[in-house]
């Protein structure tokens, strides 16, 4: 079998179709495998269609791809809407007793699932282990492997999956032969485990959030953390208090951080503008998914970049990144909550329904060394003023109690001792010191690896944020470079201009209708020569942009 | 150092003369001077205020502040206090401020009954945005935004407290400034989610003075303890301005109840193990 394979996993919503694609994802891993899951599922309860897409390589992944190895049907919709992914080997696995499937090219492997479940006395979720199972058998995993993976995950009732997992294993046909690879097994989580990790990493204390997806898995690994880390997790009456509260951390010297998406960032922006003029670090995760307004809520977009860099009225500084990646997730919200912190700005960890919620391979070694960036905290001597004019534009933090020292923030325009003035001068000379941090900022993220190049060629795609994956495999097919802006304000011209050097000819690959990071390279002089653009919730897959790819260059 | 004068800042005062203001800011110094010398160190205090005339009370007190925005005093209030259970937190809001555009907040602090003190600057208009009706502002109140006279009934805002879980609830009138300053001391002093209403006068946009002295009455030998005596007192005033109705203030209710300062799980912070924790979570997701 070839080292790069798919699994499709589907069944109604309830089925437990993300957790079993987790279990072959850790299947994979223990053979070797990088991993890289897509999960695919309608903004219900149960019912509908869920579905993953479990891809398996020798190689660093970041995207799914449309034709499968093997599709698990834990009804008939996964049979019917997914006809166009089979290959003449495509392995069908199904219980007779929920599906059919016709006799075709395919091998096709009906298992007892039923029947099983229901001697075994099991509960009609452990369908999802069952069918595993007959996977394992199918494509040779050894039993073991697959044991020791429910020992570890799959601790409730364990004996009885094992006895149903073992059932489904015995029942099933051998038809390939799985290639073990020599490769360390990796961790593997998602998007949003490698923010919340990042994040603590760095010294979070608190996180507050309301449930919003693609977010809301964020505010669920939080709130497991909390013990484990000495975590205040709070999830409060809207985002308008989400936001305020984070301030008030702030103020009080707790580093938070905050998540949610689009919807939920618009009551938001009235405090995002308060942290802006008060220079109160708070930093946000926003995973973007389809709108406008409601749009499709468990679907990923990227339409939220010109929204984040503007948001919020008046002028202040902020820091933007967007991951790509896991390794990038976990880095980049670490350096977010210390650049949040050392210029007392708001900073954005720009993820999206395809990152926050996708399933990497993660590996820590190459994830990259943190550089230590610590706030600038009051010398203790004199009259604190909390808005002192410094060099830098930013002035030294003191968290109240302290003896005789006064600390206020204000809204309102003020004075360096934070009391409010409508002064001229004093209003122009506090705008000039917001803007200064922005430019401090900016100098010194020159010693990061803010813009990433892939490849050489002439010829480069431009992407931000998930499509950094798809992007850099799809480039390698036909000999192109990729330049990942992965930093997005502030924006980095010295570096995007290197990157350039010899490419005469770009296009953005971007998943919105408007081309979103192309207008913010055209405002900083690049105009790209070609957009291929996605805008139907659903995430590239390496053979969409491959097609796409083919048309824009010959 | 916690005299009266070391409480006041270096800002000019802006109320107009008159303003009801000035009797809330001269209680709370008198207060914080009182509270410290009692054992309450003056850094300690931090007060959150939110937008409108009674906000300027930050700009005026020489103590910790956080100077937030329109109705949204207590979300930042809840936030310093669970950082530092230590503090004593005070938030000053207008009308405005707490029953329009931040009720939602409100209400969700008395739920949380967290240990923080509201005091409600209510002149029942919009001072700052010259003149408009408020949610406490009588039927027919003729404001810039309703020259025909207001359409709503107002809302009885110590009921919506009390319905809410709040554990002290209280209505003061700085025109009895020894009644008034007791009121909110012991509210200060109050562990759990403190409610005092103000009536403030605006003498610009909504003069009160005659009506209030008029109609206002201490109220005496009540039970605090008792919600259903706490609920009749509240509504025995509409908020309208019926000249035959008594306005009651007092101590109108006041409980122990379990505190979300209390009961919310503080996690030890472990700084020192942190990194072998997040080895140890990678290692769950192998």
């Amino acid at each position: 079998m070839a080292s790069d394979l798919s699994i499709l996993i589907g069944g109604a919503a309830g089925d437990g179709i993300n957790e079993a694609g987790l279990i072959v994802g850790r299947l994979f891993s223990q053979l070797g495998y990088f991993v890289y899951m897509y999960y695919d599922y309608p903004s219900l309860i149960r019912g509908g269609h869920n579905f993953v897409i479990l891809r398996a390589s020798d190689r660093k992944i970041a995207v799914h791809r449309d034709k499968v190895d093997a599709i698990l049907a834990l009804n008939q919709d996964t049979i019917n809407f997914h006809r166009d992914r089979l290959k003449d080997n495509t392995i069908i696995i199904y219980d007779p007793k929920k599906a059919k499937f016709e006799e075709g090219m395919q091998p096709s492997l009906g298992l007892p699932i039923t029947d099983i479940i229901k001697e075994e006395a099991g509960l009609p979720i452990m369908q999802n282990i069952c069918i595993i199972g007959g996977l394992c058998k199918a494509i040779s995993i050894d039993w073991i492997v697959l044991e020791r993976v429910l020992r570890k995950h799959i601790p409730k009732m364990l004996d009885q999956n094992l006895k149903i997992a073992r059932r489904g294993y015995d029942s099933a046909k051998r038809y390939s032969d799985i290639t073990k690879l020599d490769q360390p097994t990796l961790p593997a989580l998602t998007g949003n485990q490698a923010i919340g990790m990042g994040l603590i990493k760095a010294g979070l204390k608190a996180y507050i959030a309301y449930p919003m997806t693609p977010s809301s898995s964020l505010l669920d690994f939080m709130a497991r953390s909390a013990e484990d880390f000495g975590l205040k997790v709070i999830h409060p009456e809207s985002e308008i208090a989400v936001m305020l509260m984070s301030l008030g951390f702030a103020y009080s010297g707790v580093k938070s951080a905050v998540g949610t998406s689009g919807g939920g960032f618009c009551l938001m922006t009235e405090g995002l503008s308060l942290a802006g003029q008060a220079e109160l670090p708070v930093v946000v995760m926003l995973g973007q998914r389809t709108g406008p307004s409601t749009g499709l809520p468990t679907y990923t977009a990227q339409g939220d970049l010109h929204f984040i860099l503007n948001a919020g009225q008046g002028e202040f500084s902020r820091f933007i990144v967007a991951p790509g990646d896991a390794e990038e997730a976990y880095y980049w919200s670490s350096v977010a909550l210390n650049m949040a912190w050392k210029y007392q700005i708001p900073a954005f960890i720009l993820s999206d329904k395809t990152v926050s919620e996708g399933l990497y391979s993660f590996d820590l070694s190459s994830a990259g060394d943190l550089i230590d960036e610590k706030p600038a905290l009051w010398n203790g001597e004199g009259k604190y003023k909390r808005y002192m004019f410094a060099e830098t534009g930013v002035s030294p933090l003191l968290v109240p109690p302290v003896k005789n020292q006064v600390i206020k923030v204000n809204s309102y325009s003020h004075d360096e001792y934070g009391l409010t003035s409508e002064d001229p001068k004093m209003t122009t000379d506090m705008a000039k010191k917001r803007l200064l941090k922005g430019t401090q900022l900016a100098k010194a993220l020159e010693g990061y690896d803010t813009v990433k190049e892939y490849g050489q060629s002439n010829i480069s795609l431009l992407c931000w944020g998930s499509n950094k994956g798809v992007c850099i495999e799809a480039a390698e097919k036909f000999g192109l470079k990729v330049i990942q802006v992965l930093v997005l304000s502030p924006f980095s011209e010295k570096k995007f201009e290197k990157a350039m050097k010899g490419v005469d000819r770009t296009i953005c690959v971007e998943c919105n209708a408007t081309g979103q990071l192309a207008r913010l390279l055209r405002q900083n002089g690049h105009n790209p020569d070609n957009q291929i653009l996605k805008f139907d919730g659903r995430p590239f897959s390496l053979d969409d942009l491959e097609i796409e790819l083919k048309e824009v260059i010959t | 150092m916690s005299t009266e004068n070391s409480i006041a800042t270096h800002a000019q005062n802006q109320w107009c003369p008159g303003c009801g203001n000035f009797g809330i800011l001269t209680a709370m110094k008198s207060v914080l001077t009182e509270l410290s010398n009692e054992g309450f160190p003056l850094e300690n205090f931090v007060i959150v205020t939110g937008i409108g005339q009674h906000a300027k009370m930050a700009d005026y007190l020489n103590v910790n502040s956080f100077y937030s925005i329109h109705g949204r005093t207590f979300p930042v209030a809840t936030a310093i206090k669970l950082a530092n259970p230590e503090l004593n937190v005070i938030c000053f809001a207008g009308d405005g401020d707490a029953y329009a555009e931040g009720l939602d907040h409100l209400i969700f602090s008395a739920k949380r009954n967290l240990d923080i003190t509201a005091i409600i600057h209510d002149n029942r208009v919009y001072g700052l945005t010259t003149g408009q009706y408020t949610p406490t502002s009588p039927l027919g109140f003729k404001g810039k935004s309703t020259p025909t006279g207001s359409k709503e009934y107002p809302m009885n805002p110590l009921g919506i407290m009390l319905a809410s879980g709040a554990s002290f609830a209280a209505r003061g009138y700085p025109g009895k400034m020894d009644h008034f300053k007791t009121l909110i001391k012991d509210a200060i002093k109050h562990k759990g989610f403190s409610f005092v209403e103000v009536l403030q006068v605006c003498v610009t946009y909504n003069n009160n003075y005659n009506f209030y002295n008029k109609n206002i009455y201490n109220i005496e030998n009540n039970d605090p303890q008792s919600f259903e005596q706490a609920l009749q007192i509240i509504r025995s005033w509409d908020y309208s301005d019926n000249p035959e109705m008594k306005i009651p203030i007092g101590l109108f209710y006041k409980k122990d109840m379990p505190r979300f300062d209390q009961t919310f799980a503080n996690f030890e912070s472990r700084e020192s193990d942190r990194d072998t924790k997040l080895r140890e979570m990678l290692e769950k997701f192998v």
